[in-house]
């Protein structure tokens, strides 16, 4: 790895618009721009999956981010826009892109997919989020691995490194934002129709996990990341899950002290990715930031209970700290198997489980939609049966 | 744990000292491994990790009870999972019960039947043949009239006149998973597939790309979850390949088959990926779980996770169908293709057009869409695709045929055309301009090498080099780490791109040398090659070199294993990327003479551009490739050879054929079709060839030289230093002169040789060490005539047979040459004894496979492989090694078929046939036959193979170009349902005596000790 604070991304620029990173400790790339002509700054932070970057770039998980695939060839089959039977979009997580940027090494311009609708280009191009390829990706992931996640900055419409460097001085850092409010709804949307209600906690929620609770014969009470206690018991709510979103768990008091609440009501709680972290710190355990996380398809979380491994979706910046776990009640589920991190927990006493993963894919493997059904087993209990109990009785 | 392999294949790196404790060089056949449980008492046997030889083997000795006689585990993957797989009826039932969908088909008696299930299922459907092999006489019918011929046809070729009638999915994807499930039920993907031509094409034929490129990640992750649910019903433990169909208009996908053992695909996907597979896939069946396990190549992450590629992976297959004649070179259902290259970039234009480079004779593409050829043929060969298909699709864009169109015609993912067509456009842009930066760069990016830029801008391909080198235009390594760069990597699995800047892996500056290995496998480069570079690798760590650069791009090598040497480069192995790595590295210098002929045929250019060639310079390998400088050398030396001319016209040929008299033999320096060489038997064949089939003109001249029909072949391995030689061995060749040396059957040692016909051989060797002053390996090859010996050709390399040699004196000649190349001499210079008993081997051919090909032998090589077997005698030897070939050997009252052969054979021919029949074998002709016994009518022989009656059948055709059409029309046959086509009066001798062997001692010799003499 090139130890030059500057990487020409591209040797020689040929006819295409050009695009310029820069990134907070100085490093410069440039490649050719695609998507909308602008500007934008964010945590840059990189993801190793290598099919689902529709679904990746409208997590509300990457609000505040700007997204590197480390796959080369990104675009392949354009963006798809089939609808599930509830009526939710197959292939994306929100109504929107919420990567403020995108980095590839090629972004497709010739896709092909019965179920495309337009190219990853155009898609980008009307909602206003610029891309840079023919950059050298794999430096750039090299750089955050060594050094951490940064800010940085890229331009589209001709600013120049300079004007980046002002622009990212001016910038709020990430970690003393606040995404919430544009990520959540503002009021409460409700999806399909049942006897029994799942509140969902929206602090930026991917549609998979609507979809699953739908599948397993929920209604979705979606309410803002604010809703308090009694909104969500208003509900009469079978379970309530805190959704996963972007930013720093410590910057999410609302939900926090709502999690907390139900959790001493012994109403089953799922908490999934900030969702745990927030229902983990509810229970008074601590959070911390990884050096560069854990985004990809391939993560490896190993179940300690049955010591059974399973591949799952991750993209997460924070995680919650073993040991401040002690005394809170909360025993760990999973571990990452890579560096020991915890993925998961379950209440000794109380039915409420949380993961760092994402359980729902979308995008990534499907092998962890148990944890859904774990949930399900704690509402048929009615709260009855602990979080402990649930995952013993049903060990695969 | 102590480790008993069983492997009669002497060229691979397995059967080395150092990996089992011990070596079993005998058939993998029921009995004969049942011999080695019986002697060595296993605790327990991986039956994975051979293929489907020996997968089959492995559940006939579970069923017939041999494993539990003996209280042997099997180990991985239980049988009755096994069987799963194997079983059709089986396979079906239980992918419904996992529920997964399968191809809609059923089983037809008749055209009725067929019809029956067309009208159910609709047109087109897929007529398949049962219990034939080689998928003969099945193929696509898009309507009734077709339908009704092909299972006509098809249930005339079967012997249980069946046939298997399936929805048609040729237009549909075919995606692969490789799974790794451990016995606790944890399994990942290390890797999906995707094949460009669809499923109408083989896997193995097909044109493959690591990870998939143009499904959602909805399908990806569907077909995945569908692959670990079919592994868990066939309770894999280990490693399998899973195959889909899928729709490429909806997310409706069929699972096709599951390999529940390594195979081809999962060594692809190991190397494509880093991901050690057969490592983890043994510990997962000694009883490991996933999670227990390291990841190899970082060292600190767990074995229990996916691989994420930041690079695309492809895979082309290498066909050398033009060794054969009559074959088809059509593609399509069943495999044909004999080798692949893999090629890495982080583009699929780069890797695609790296994959082409990697062909052992790559035909330029960019040469060849500029022959006229009219569209209509080009879009013809599109529907019917031919091991040409890529360069027709890129012909086809070059003709401006619109993409949709293309991708329409050859049934291919638009993506790919879209490619493609890119690829085809920066072709267009070099042509018509001038190389600028920009132009040169893009190119780069493109996959372009100098030499296609220089080609296409009519510059030469230093001019190219240095001009972008100019503009700053230089590949960039980068590693392979299975995580996409996500943890430190310890292992240095290099490729290099130009898509990218920033390089890594800086090389060292410690004491190294880069050693060239030989490309893809086709026929004459094969494993043995593998072995050469491996055991020269060892060698130099041995002598203290701190590091050793390979270069290879077969991913079925060892060489090309992620951890075997301190640095690989998966790469081409042209002028280009070789200097590119060479100025990269600074080597000590480079060795040149263990990949075969491909490095070897780069020494003088590599030399001219100012590397090292390490061992026999340059200038000698230069001397002894050309024809007229070599022949001088051996009249200095005072060296007989046979009598030889190069002729720029037809009429020199024929004045040259007059004066010698014939047969001769001709190479022609550029052929057009057809292979290159052959022998040809009088005027009339020899101008018949020479128009037909080669460009003759004063640039490329034919030589033409004298055959001798009565002549022995041997040859010599042997090392040298310059001034001391050690030879290694003298190898007899078994058939006559006339079959290439690596179809014949050989003999260590010499059976027949007289001694002084021997002392000429090693003494004419060491004057040619000498002369040539050979710092390496090196191989003679000789005709023997009673006591005359004639030198027909020395190449300076490692040869063939190298291993052989090696293996059956048991002194490694690559060791004892190393030094010598490191310059330090050899450190012996006695000539190898001798082994005591005898070490056999034996070609095996796949005309089966190739379709329509004549099986026939001549100066030409056509096999696929060999095995050796030793023995106290040479019988004892030869037998085992026919068995371990496949062959079987006949006993007395079994049907042979004899068939007509040319008059020169006769001297030969009548004794060999008397002998068979002395035998009390009952030796039929379809027409009368010299020597033969009763005549039966043609079709009778042909229904008689296909019932499986026929033994042998014996066709002494050998360097025959007219092949009469009843021998083609028997031999064939016999081919398609397996049986041995003997071409030479010697092998069918051997064939007896083995016979014979096989009636003393009613069975073959049931007890072996290590095998390894």
């Amino acid at each position: 790895m090139d130890g030059h604070p500057e990487i020409s991304g591209s040797q020689v620029s040929g006819q295409k618009r050009k695009a310029t990173l820069l990134l907070a400790d100085g490093s410069l790339f440039v490649g050719d721009a695609f998507g909308a002509e602008s500007c934008a700054v964010g945590e840059v932070v990189f993801n190793t999956g290598m099919v689902g970057y529709p679904e990746s770039m409208t997590d509300p998980s990457y609000a505040g981010q700007m997204l590197c695939f480390t796959f080369p060839l990104i675009g392949n089959y354009g963006v798809p826009a089939e609808r599930d039977a509830f009526g939710l979009p197959l292939h994306l997580e929100s109504d929107s892109i919420k990567t403020s940027g995108v980095m590839v090494q090629e972004a497709c311009d010739l896709p092909s997919h019965w179920s495309s609708r337009r190219s990853l280009h155009d898609w980008m191009a009307s909602e206003g989020v610029p891309g840079i390829s023919g950059m050298d990706t794999r430096a750039l992931v090299m750089k955050i691995r060594e050094r951490g996640v940064m800010a940085g900055a890229l331009s589209t419409d001709g600013r120049d490194a300079a004007e980046l460097r002002e622009l990212l001085a001016a910038s709020r850092s990430y970690g003393s934002m606040s995404f919430l409010r544009e990520v959540s709804v503002g009021k409460p949307v409700v999806y399909g129709s049942s006897d029994r209600t799942v509140v969902l906690i929206d602090c930026g929620v991917k549609l998979g996990i609507v979809r699953n609770l739908l599948e397993r014969g929920f209604r979705v009470a979606r309410v803002p990341y604010f809703s308090g206690y009694s909104d969500v018991m208003s509900y009469d709510p079978a379970g309530v899950v805190v959704s996963n979103g972007p930013g720093d768990p410590a910057l999410c008091a609302e939900p926090t002290a709502c999690a907390g609440r139900l959790v001493d009501s012994d109403v089953p709680v799922l908490g999934i990715c900030l969702g745990e972290q927030i229902v983990a710190a509810s229970q008074g355990a601590r959070t911390f930031k990884l050096k560069y996380g854990h985004r990809g398809q391939n993560k490896p979380c190993v179940d300690v209970t049955t010591g059974r491994g399973y591949v799952t979706s991750q993209n997460h910046g924070y995680a919650v700290d073993r040991d401040s776990m002690d005394g809170t009640g909360l025993l760990p589920w999973f571990v990452n198997a890579d560096d020991g991190t915890v993925e998961g927990f379950y209440h000794e006493s109380r039915p409420c489980i949380g993961v760092q993963f994402h359980p729902e894919a979308s995008p990534g493997p499907y092998d962890a939609g148990f944890v859904f059904d774990r949930f399900a087993a704690m509402m048929d209990s009615r709260g009855e049966e602990v979080a402990g109990e649930t995952i013993r009785r049903m060990k695969r | 744990m102590r480790s008993v392999l069983v492997n009669p294949n002497i060229a691979t790196i397995q059967t080395s000292e150092r990996f089992a404790d011990r070596v079993h060089f005998v058939p993998v056949t029921p009995r004969f491994v049942a011999d080695v449980i019986e002697e060595e008492r296993p605790d327990a046997i991986l039956l994975g990790f051979g293929g489907q030889t020996a997968l089959n083997c492995g559940i006939e000795l579970a069923e017939s009870g041999a494993l539990d006689r003996y209280g042997v585990r099997v180990l991985g993957t239980p049988v009755r999972g096994i069987r799963v797989t194997e079983d059709r009826g089986m396979f079906k039932q239980a992918m419904t019960e996992a529920g997964l969908s399968v191809p809609r088909s059923r089983q037809a008696y008749s055209p009725e039947e067929a019809a029956l299930f067309a009208s159910e299922a609709g047109f087109p459907v897929m007529v398949r043949v049962a219990y034939t092999l080689g998928g003969k006489g099945g193929g696509v019918a898009r309507d009734r009239g077709q339908l009704k011929e092909v299972v006509e046809r098809g249930l005339n070729s079967s012997i249980a006149h069946q046939v298997l009638v399936e929805e048609y999915l040729g237009g549909w994807k075919q995606i692969e998973y490789e799974v790794m499930r451990d016995a606790s039920d944890n399994s990942i993907v290390v890797c999906n597939m995707e094949n460009m031509l669809g499923m109408r094409v083989h896997t193995g034929d097909n044109i493959v790309v690591a990870p998939s490129q143009s499904i959602t990640n909805r399908e990806y992750h569907l077909l995945r979850s569908a692959s670990m649910a079919a592994a868990r019903k066939c309770e894999i433990v280990g490693e399998c390949n899973v195959q889909f169909a899928l729709d490429p208009a909806s997310e409706r996908f069929h699972v096709i088959e599951i390999n529940a053992r390594m195979s081809r695909s999962s060594a692809l996907a190991s190397k494509a990926t880093g991901y050690p597979l057969a490592y983890v896939a043994t510990k997962v069946a000694l009883g490991y779980d996933l999670t227990e396990l390291k990841n190899k190549v970082t060292g600190v992450t767990t074995a229990l996770f996916e691989p994420s590629l930041d690079y695309v992976v492809v895979k082309m297959p290498v066909w050398d169908t033009l060794k054969f004649d009559g074959v088809s070179r059509g593609i399509g259902t069943s495999m044909k293709s004999i080798g692949e290259a893999m090629s890495i970039g982080r583009t699929f234009e780069e890797a695609i057009q790296k994959a082409v480079r990697m062909q052992a004779q790559p035909p330029d593409w960019t040469v060849r869409v500029a022959q006229e050829e009219r569209a209509e043929r080009v879009l013809d060969r599109l529907k019917n695709p031919t091991d040409t298909v890529l360069f027709d699709v890129l012909h086809a864009l070059c003709l401006g045929v619109d993409a949709p169109e293309v991708a329409r015609l050859a049934e291919i993912d638009p993506w790919f055309i879209g490619k493609l067509k890119k690829v085809t456009e920066v072709r267009g842009r070099l042509a018509g301009g001038r190389a600028t930066a920009e132009l040169l760069l893009e190119a780069k990016r493109a996959g372009f090498s100098d030499r296609q830029i220089a080609y296409l801008c009519g510059l030469d391909e230093d001019g190219v080099r240095s001009a972008r080198r100019r503009a700053g235009v230089s590949s960039v390594t980068k590693v392979i780490d299975t995580l996409a760069a996500e943890w430190p990597a310890r292992t240095n699995y290099l490729y290099e791109t130009y898509n990218a800047a920033s390089a890594e892996a800086r090389p060292t500056d410690r004491r190294k040398v880069m050693i060239l290995g030989a490309g893809p496998y086709r026929i004459g480069s094969s494993v043995e090659f593998d072995w050469c570079t491996m055991m020269m690798a060892w060698s130099m760590k041995k002598l203290g070199v701190e590091e050793v650069v390979v270069v290879n791009c077969n991913p079925e090598t060892v060489s090309t294993d992620f951890d075997m040497n301190d640095r690989l480069y998966f790469e081409e192995l042209t002028l280009e990327r070789v200097l590119d790595i060479y100025e990269k590295e600074r080597p000590l210098g480079i060795v040149l003479s263990v990949g075969g002929q491909t490095p070897n045929n780069l020494a003088v250019k590599l030399r001219d551009r100012g590397v090292n060639v390490l061992g026999t310079s340059a200038a000698s390998i230069e001397m002894a490739e050309d024809r007229k400088r070599f022949s001088t050398l051996l009249d200095g030396l005072g060296i007989p050879q046979p009598p030889w001319r190069t002729c720029e016209d037809e009429s020199a040929a024929r004045e040259f054929g007059r004066a010698v008299g014939y047969p001769v033999v001709l190479r022609p320096s550029y052929v057009l079709s057809g292979s290159a060489m052959r022998v040809v038997w009088n005027e009339g064949e020899l101008s018949g060839f020479v128009k037909r089939a080669v460009l003759l003109n004063p640039e490329h001249p034919v030589t033409v030289s004298r055959f001798f029909v009565d002549a022995k072949e041997a040859e010599v391995d042997a090392v040298s230093d310059g001034e001391r030689t050690v030879i290694g061995a003298v190898v007899e060749h078994v058939q006559r002169g006339g079959v290439h040396s690596g179809d014949s059957i050989m003999s260590i040692p010499a059976l027949s040789v007289p001694a002084p016909a021997e002392a000429k051989m090693r003494s004419y060797a060491r004057a040619l060490a000498a002369a040539l002053r050979i710092v390496g390996p090196f191989n003679v090859q000789y005709l023997v005539r009673g006591e005359d010996v004639m030198v027909i050709e020395c190449n300076l390399r490692a040869s063939r047979s190298m291993p052989y040699v090696s293996k059956a004196t048991g002194v490694n000649l690559i060791d004892l040459c190393c030094p010598a190349i490191l310059g330090e001499g050899l450190k012996a210079s006695e000539d190898v004894p001798p082994p005591r008993g005898f070490m056999v081997k034996v070609p095996q051919f796949s005309f089966m496979q190739m379709h329509g090909a004549e099986p026939k032998t001549g100066v030409e090589m056509r096999s696929t492989g060999e095995v050796a077997c030793s023995g106290a005698s040479f019988v004892e030897a030869m037998s085992k090694a026919l068995v371990a070939a496949g062959q079987r050997i006949p006993s007395a009252q079994d049907l042979v078929v004899a068939l007509p052969y040319p008059e020169w054979e006769a001297r030969w021919a009548v004794p060999a046939l008397e002998k068979f029949r002395e035998a009390g074998m009952d030796l039929v002709s379809p027409v009368p036959v010299e020597g033969a016994g009763r005549v039966v009518p043609e079709k009778d022989v042909l229904e008689a193979i296909v019932q499986r009656k026929v033994s042998l059948v014996l066709s002494f055709n050998n360097n025959v170009n007219d092949t009469p059409e009843v021998v083609k029309a028997v031999a064939r046959r016999a081919v398609e349902f397996q049986v041995h086509v003997v071409t030479t009066p010697e092998e069918a001798e051997a064939v007896l005596m083995a016979a014979e062997l096989q009636k003393r001692l009613s069975t073959l010799p049931r007890r072996f000790s290590d095998s390894r003499p």
